[in-house]
């Protein structure tokens, strides 16, 4: 089948390509620009084609489709959270091609029969491209490295024990070095489980008159400054997972400068809500790293617009009403996201701080080299995977109307402008909105 | 005039006017607990359920006695009676509740937080009896009360608050009603006790008593939790009990009329000696008797009831 889209505004980070224009998807491949047809020789197609389908663009931003790296799928264990089913009508909803997931199913990602169950229904359902990340450690309990190639051999592309820390130093070093030589990168949950413990959420002056034990800055801080320091010994690359703090970002971005191998990534939730909306106790506030305080919110917005953060993943945690709807100390942390976080990105852009492009190029081409996909790209030959952006869409977020199992949002009632209207995979469109 | 609020879950959002309505209410409400017959039919027919899902003698028997003695009915639930064990949420036993048709719920819930779920969901008057280490709105009020009587004012005071401010919900419901009532407040306590930014809250902090309670009208003294696993914010309770308990060394520095207070239980010996306790500055006591007034005037005020 063969699918124009037509008068859209075309941004391919990968490519330094902004421009209007057309995009022929030919076999689920990237045909090519109307500039790259003529140079190559071919004919413009023409309507009238009965076996094309034209759409028609204009106004609208086409985009490689984005890859969400940092997905909590809850499949296998906990599918009345989430399924991989489930989430990847979410991340479609959302204008995500790829998602990558994370490994504290039950049973944990941490063997080759888990990830190539992952892999299974993945394709099964056959949605959205979905890639599981293995645990750095047997059960992510921290003490015996996983079979990281098997697990590679097996499809997983990269390791983390999020949700976790690793608290030893000397695994984490290891870890480092035989993920490097086998090129597979290591995803960093930076917390210091004896800073953070018995922590519900920032530790500042709302944490101060909530009465609410809080999880201070530096039980981050200390984690990024180790892994760091880890890899700067070691040589090997290291991600650093959902940055909150402005220490962190400070920290990555003295690391980068010395020439670590550091790449990093935070999430929407924290370049957009202080601590201050914990004041109420809404369970869905509720998310581990907490959020902060104003000045690491600046820090992190900073972050993205100066390079230091590489990547906006979402941290999709979704949880059943039964995990929110107890006491704030005994309720389930984190947040469904993958359908609000282009929206919520987008704002980066009303608000200056990203172009589109360089929005753009943390939802793709950045996640997709650090886990070394073949994805985040219009270049022609790849793979059909286009979002397809109206930036001037207005919407108001009902939880109501997720996909995801997972309604735990704080950002329930927000008014949101843009979102993702058309996602394509693999040359099919999955999902349409206009 | 009459409280205009369903629900009183922290001293945080009250008014002075609110506060000082309460306050008067509870003065006239004093005398009742003094008559032969101890009992007025001002809440009969209304039923108060005190649903306290964390050990409490004082403030349960005192909502009880409140109760009572405006003779409403009074149902006691506690964690070890009700199905709390069985395992049902917060929310279903509110509902269950609910469902019966009380006109009051007072709640004490060791998470922060948990009677504001109930007042989000239940047409019923909520009152927080204590949550965590976020508020406890009567202790406050009932403190206030007895400032006010044996001082006169509250504004224009130094208060200070000295102990586990970090942990102490009695704390922060203080700091809020008597910063809003003029007081000047002053914390103290081990660097480890004393919260992050708690300055943001109108207060100065200290980490030695006598800077704290140095000309002081008022001294609260906070108990040190002995029982729970707290042992790694302080060294002792012996080094405790050396370096920030109210004795009859220190208790020269505050002003020659200070009053002492205590929220209770003592430890006696710890945060407080003996003879500063049973001494003839403490007004721990007042502070027991105001409290049934001070419940006494809220149930009044939530079923409704005005003050001229």
């Amino acid at each position: 089948m063969t699918l124009l889209l037509k008068d859209g505004r075309v941004v391919d980070p990968s490519r330094k390509a902004d421009a209007v224009g057309y995009l022929l998807i030919e076999n689920g491949k990237i045909a090519g620009s109307g500039k790259e047809l003529r140079r190559a020789g071919k004919n413009t197609p023409r309507k009238g084609d009965p076996a094309m389908e034209i759409l028609d663009l204009r106004g609208k931003i086409v985009v490689p489709g984005l890859i969400d790296m940092h997905t909590h799928l809850r499949e296998p264990g906990f599918e009345y959270r989430e399924t991989i089913a489930s989430g990847s009508e979410a991340a479609l909803a959302g204008g995500f091609t790829s998602i990558a997931c994370m490994p504290n199913t039950n049973p944990v990602n941490d063997n080759r029969s888990v990830t190539e169950y992952i892999c299974r229904k993945a394709t099964e359902c056959g949605l959205v491209n979905v890639y599981p990340v293995a645990a750095i450690s047997v059960k992510s309990e921290g003490a015996f490295l996983t079979e990281f190639q098997d697990l590679k051999a097996a499809g997983a592309v990269g390791l983390s024990d999020d949700g976790k820390p690793v608290m030893n130093a000397a695994l984490m070093r290891r870890a480092l070095e035989y993920a490097s030589s086998i090129d597979m990168p290591v995803i960093a949950h930076c917390e210091d489980r004896d800073l953070s413990a018995g922590g519900l959420m920032h530790e500042g002056f709302v944490a101060t008159e909530l009465g609410l034990p809080g999880i201070p800055a530096v039980a981050e801080e200390v984690m990024v400054a180790r892994d760091l320091l880890l890899a700067e010994f070691t040589g090997a690359a290291v991600h650093i997972a959902h940055v909150s703090t402005a220490g962190s970002v400070r920290l990555i971005r003295e690391a980068k400068v010395r020439g670590v191998r550091v790449t990093a990534e935070t999430a929407p939730h924290y370049f957009t809500l202080t601590d201050e909306v914990l004041r109420g106790f809404d369970t869905n506030t509720k998310v581990y790293p907490p959020l902060r305080g104003a000045e690491d919110v600046a820090a992190v917005r900073e972050g993205l617009r100066d390079g230091t953060l590489d990547v906006i993943a979402s941290d999709h945690a979704p949880h059943a009403r039964t995990d929110k709807e107890v006491e704030f100390e005994y309720a389930a942390s984190g947040l469904t996201g993958l359908e609000t976080s282009l929206s919520l990105s987008l704002r980066l852009v009303a608000d200056g701080i990203l172009t589109i492009p360089a929005l753009i190029e943390k939802m793709t081409v950045n996640p997709a080299g650090i886990l070394r996909l073949p994805k985040g790209t219009l270049a022609v030959g790849a793979d059909a995977d286009i979002t397809v952006i109206d930036p001037d869409r207005e919407w108001i977020v009902d939880r109501k109307l997720f996909r995801s199992r997972g309604k735990n949002s704080p950002f329930h009632g927000w008014n949101m402008k843009g979102m993702a209207v058309l996602t394509i995979v693999g040359g099919h469109i999955r999902y349409r909105d206009f | 005039m009459k409280l205009k609020r369903k629900d009183l879950l922290g001293i945080q959002e009250l008014s002075v006017e609110e506060i000082n309505l309460v306050l008067d209410t509870a003065e006239s409400f004093l005398e009742v607990s003094t008559r032969e017959i101890k009992k007025v039919p001002t809440l009969r027919g209304k039923t108060v359920v005190n649903l306290f899902y964390e050990p409490s003698t004082r403030t349960r028997t005192s909502f009880e006695i409140a109760g009572k003695r405006l003779s409403a009915d009074t149902i006691n639930i506690s964690t070890s009676t009700s199905s709390v064990v069985k395992g049902e949420t917060l929310i279903d036993t509110a509902k269950n509740l609910e469902a019966m048709n009380p006109d009051i719920i007072v709640i004490r819930h060791s998470a922060a937080g948990a009677p504001h779920i109930l007042a989000g969901l239940l047409r019923q008057s909520i009152i927080n009896a204590g949550d965590g280490a976020h508020e406890h709105p009567t202790q406050a009020l009932l403190d206030m009360m007895t400032i006010r009587s044996k001082k006169g004012r509250i504004a224009g005071l130094h208060v200070a608050i000295v102990g586990d401010i970090a942990h102490s919900r009695v704390a922060r419901s203080n700091i809020h009603g008597l910063s809003k009532m003029g007081a000047h407040v002053s914390v103290a306590g081990p660097a480890t006790m004393i919260p992050r930014d708690i300055e943001k809250m109108g207060v100065r902090s200290y980490t030695r008593i006598e800077e704290a309670i140095r000309d002081a009208d008022i001294i609260m003294m906070l108990r040190i939790q002995t029982e729970r696993e707290r042992q790694s914010i302080f060294p002792s309770l012996r080094e405790y009990a050396q370096f920030f308990s109210l004795n009859s060394r220190n208790i020269d520095l505050a002003s020659k009329e200070v009053l002492i207070m205590h929220p209770g239980p003592m430890n006696r010996g710890v945060e407080i000696s003996p003879e500063i306790a049973d001494g003839p500055r403490s007004i721990i006591l007042d502070q027991v008797t105001n409290g049934v007034a001070v419940r006494m005037a809220l149930l009044y005020l939530m079923t409704g009831g005005s003050n001229p």
